[in-house]
């Protein structure tokens, strides 16, 4: 008896505070969110309805419409993230990290500085550039004699979603960039005199051995973008309001969440309903992350040094 | 154990405060007009504790976005002031019908407003009221009086003047002829739609039949403002798919366009900023002599906590919102928040008072959607508002739209489903 080891009490109490602070303010309102989904509203009392608000999110022509409006929006929104952000930050990255780059620190200062600007103030002062009224940008392709490419981007179903995904672009393209800078940073002086004996340099050395070690940052910010994007709401709703304009162009899942949720104009707030849409928000951003997990991650190489 | 003394003598001091003014009952207001604190502090509640010694009023606004959340938790908690700003239509009904809201339809001030103005805050058979009925806001067009004659233009009376005024200054160039712009969308519906519309459906009687169920939104008189919102396309400025709400403002009050499809609560506003003369006019009817139609929409009312603890003062203090004496001077105090008071109010300012004149050649209505009809989901309001945007656009053919509506309309509005 006497080999049994005590218990370890400090194990606990260690993880106590954290496990405390992020039951209350994650898990909790999680689990609510996940119930407040399965009741509806009968004349002001609260019913248990199982699984008909889903079967109405998913079933009913309207809502439905609107949710797979949504999510392909959204799918878009993640996509152009995925084709112009993350390359242009390693583009970014593997430049700033070239050692006879002058000026360097200026220029990851710059293009890292719109990432702490706030939404409202990306939104708006961009709202304003592209303004066919006052903005900067017609008169811009006018001088370089492009008129004629300007449209009022922000207005038109067409362009709408991808000029805001640009946006958002332009806004957090600083947050790949640093990561797979210190990435490249981190890649020891030796490998890199390795290849250059072997004649591997420049491009072909970017290609053959830097990449393949920065990959896993690479697998990181894919899963932040993607948790990144499914999430936003901000930049469409102080861009384009909550109806998420032209005809619901540039509605994306936060933005329904939010219309459906709290409610708008005369259309009072559902917060079950509501809490319909996010259950499926975390149910669809859990199954990216699962997939990332599961099929990408365990296949990436990774390399000790 | 120091705290619970704190907190002890705290509460004895304001049993204490409160038994030294037990003489002087303090009512409290609630409302989302915190532009108005000064005209309240300064005009109004003077003027009533003046003629009602022993009764204080106190003003206490919330933030408009946050008024509703805020004031139905207060409501809840028993926390809320004795008096109550009323939203228009189900925000309030829903509040009479949880118990919040008192019964107010046996106070004398309530002779002194049409059925129309009572709508917006009574039960849906008209049984009760809950709500005294303050201001309501009118839609019509601002226009560049200066832009006018310089182009030689008159004011136009029927859709055909209109339009030919319209291509007139197009022609000329010099201005954009209307300031309006869809990014927003609520301007397509509310300062579109709902502008122009009541002259087609013949105001209430159109509305009502709606609501009824005898007219249905794909009826040629419910499509026809749509059919004239596609003529507007062509005279609103470069890029007026991506204008804002604040575009067209400071368009038209910098002189830039010279019509301004309004609502009469620019007023103040537009006083402040444009440097050259403005008129305005009623939306223009098909043929000259016709009768007219605006959309004189209630806006804001004020209504009793049904907890309250002084319900006397409160009532006394509602017959006097309901009096023409309170009319007049929040009338004047707010230009463009036009009084719902039978009696008429004399008026200072030139352009609310030529809004208010056309209450008396045309019959008054109120917005459309705004009743019963934005019960349910889709919302009507707020699909009138996709519509229009999208009508004027020339993305939706005005057919289409009204079918559209029709159809979300029919799907939770047992009067309108198909028979």
């Amino acid at each position: 008896m006497s080999d049994r080891k005590p218990f370890r009490w400090h194990i606990l109490v260690f993880l106590a505070p954290a496990v405390l602070v992020y039951t209350a303010i994650m898990i909790i309102p999680l689990f609510a969110t996940l119930n407040l989904s399965l009741f509806t509203k009968v004349d002001r009392v609260s019913q248990f309805n199982g699984l008909g608000n889903f079967r109405t999110l998913f079933g009913d022509p309207r809502w439905s419409a609107s949710f797979w409006n949504a999510l392909g929006n959204n799918t878009w929104f993640f996509i152009v993230h995925m084709l112009v952000q993350n390359p242009i930050g390693i583009l970014l990255a593997a430049i700033l990290s070239n050692p006879r780059l002058r000026g360097a620190a200026f220029y990851r200062t710059a293009i890292f500085i719109p990432t702490i600007l706030s939404f409202v103030v990306v939104g708006f002062v961009w709202k304003l550039m592209l303004s066919p009224i006052w903005g900067v940008a017609p008169d811009l392709l006018n001088a370089v004699g492009l008129k004629s490419l300007f449209a009022p981007w922000l207005g038109k179903e067409a362009y709408a979603l991808t000029t805001l995904a640009l946006i958002s672009v332009w806004q957090f393209v600083g947050i790949p960039m640093m990561l797979i800078y210190a990435a490249l940073l981190s890649i020891p002086e030796e490998v890199i005199e390795a290849a250059e004996m072997d004649g591997v340099t420049g491009a072909s050395q970017f290609w053959k051995i830097k990449l393949p070690l920065i990959l896993p940052s690479i697998g990181i910010i894919s899963i932040l973008t993607f948790v990144g994007n499914f999430n936003a709401f901000d930049l469409i709703y102080s861009a384009q309001g909550a109806l998420a304009g032209p005809n619901f162009a540039t509605d994306i899942l936060g933005t329904f969440l939010y219309r459906t949720f709290f409610g708008f104009q005369l259309q009072l707030g559902d917060q079950n309903m509501g809490a319909t849409i996010a259950t499926a928000m975390f149910f669809i951003i859990l199954i990216g992350v699962c997939i990332y997990l599961f099929a990408i991650q365990t296949r990436l190489r990774r390399y000790q040094f | 154990m120091t705290k619970t003394k704190l907190i002890g003598a705290l509460l004895a001091s304001t049993l204490l405060a409160s038994a030294a003014y037990a003489e002087d009952v303090t009512l409290t207001i609630e409302s989302w007009r915190n532009d108005d604190v000064l005209i309240w502090q300064d005009t109004i509640i003077p003027a009533f504790e003046a003629a009602n010694p022993g009764i204080k009023v106190v003003f206490a606004p919330t933030a408009p976005a946050e008024y509703n959340a805020v004031l139905n938790s207060k409501l809840d908690a028993g926390s809320a002031g004795d008096l109550v700003t009323c939203r228009p239509f189900d925000a309030s009904l829903e509040l009479y019908k949880k118990g919040n809201l008192a019964d107010l339809t046996s106070l004398a001030a309530m002779a002194n407003f049409s059925p129309v103005a009572k709508s917006a805050w009574q039960t849906d058979d008209g049984a009760a009221t809950f709500c005294v009925p303050m201001a309501s806001v009118i839609h019509g067009f601002i226009y560049n009086k200066d832009a006018f004659d310089a182009l030689g233009i008159a004011v136009p009376t029927t859709r055909d003047e209109f339009f030919a005024a319209l291509d007139k200054i197009k022609a000329d160039g010099t201005y954009i002829p209307m300031a309006m712009g869809t990014n927003d969308q609520w301007e397509a519906a509310t300062m579109g739609y709902n502008n122009i519309g009541p002259n087609y459906w013949k105001g209430e009687e159109g509305r009502l039949a709606l609501i009824a169920g005898t007219q249905k939104l794909t009826d040629a008189d419910w499509v026809a403002p749509f059919t004239e919102l596609a003529r507007w396309k062509d005279y609103l400025g470069d890029g007026f798919e991506a204008q804002t709400y604040p575009d067209s403002q400071n368009l038209f009050t910098l002189g830039r366009a010279a019509i301004y499809p309004a609502g009469s609560w620019e007023i103040s506003g537009f006083n402040k900023q444009a440097t050259f003369k403005m008129g305005a006019f009623p939306p223009p009817v098909q043929a000259a002599g016709d009768t007219c139609y605006i959309s004189d929409h209630t806006d804001i009312a004020l209504g009793m906590n049904a907890k309250t603890a002084h319900p006397d003062e409160t009532k006394k203090f509602l017959e006097w919102v309901g009096s023409p004496e309170f009319a007049t001077m929040y009338a004047n105090a707010l230009p463009g928040f036009f009084s719902l008071n039978s009696t008429p109010v004399a008026m200072e300012d030139p352009l609310a008072q030529e809004f208010v004149s056309w209450r008396s050649k045309c019959q008054s209505s109120i917005r459309s959607t705004y009743q019963i009809l934005s019960r349910g989901t889709p919302n009507l309001e707020n699909e009138t508002w996709n519509a229009s945007a999208n009508v004027i656009k020339g993305t939706e053919t005005p057919e289409a739209a009204a079918a559209r509506l029709q159809e979300g309309l029919a799907s939770w509005y047992a009067p309108q489903k198909a028979k």
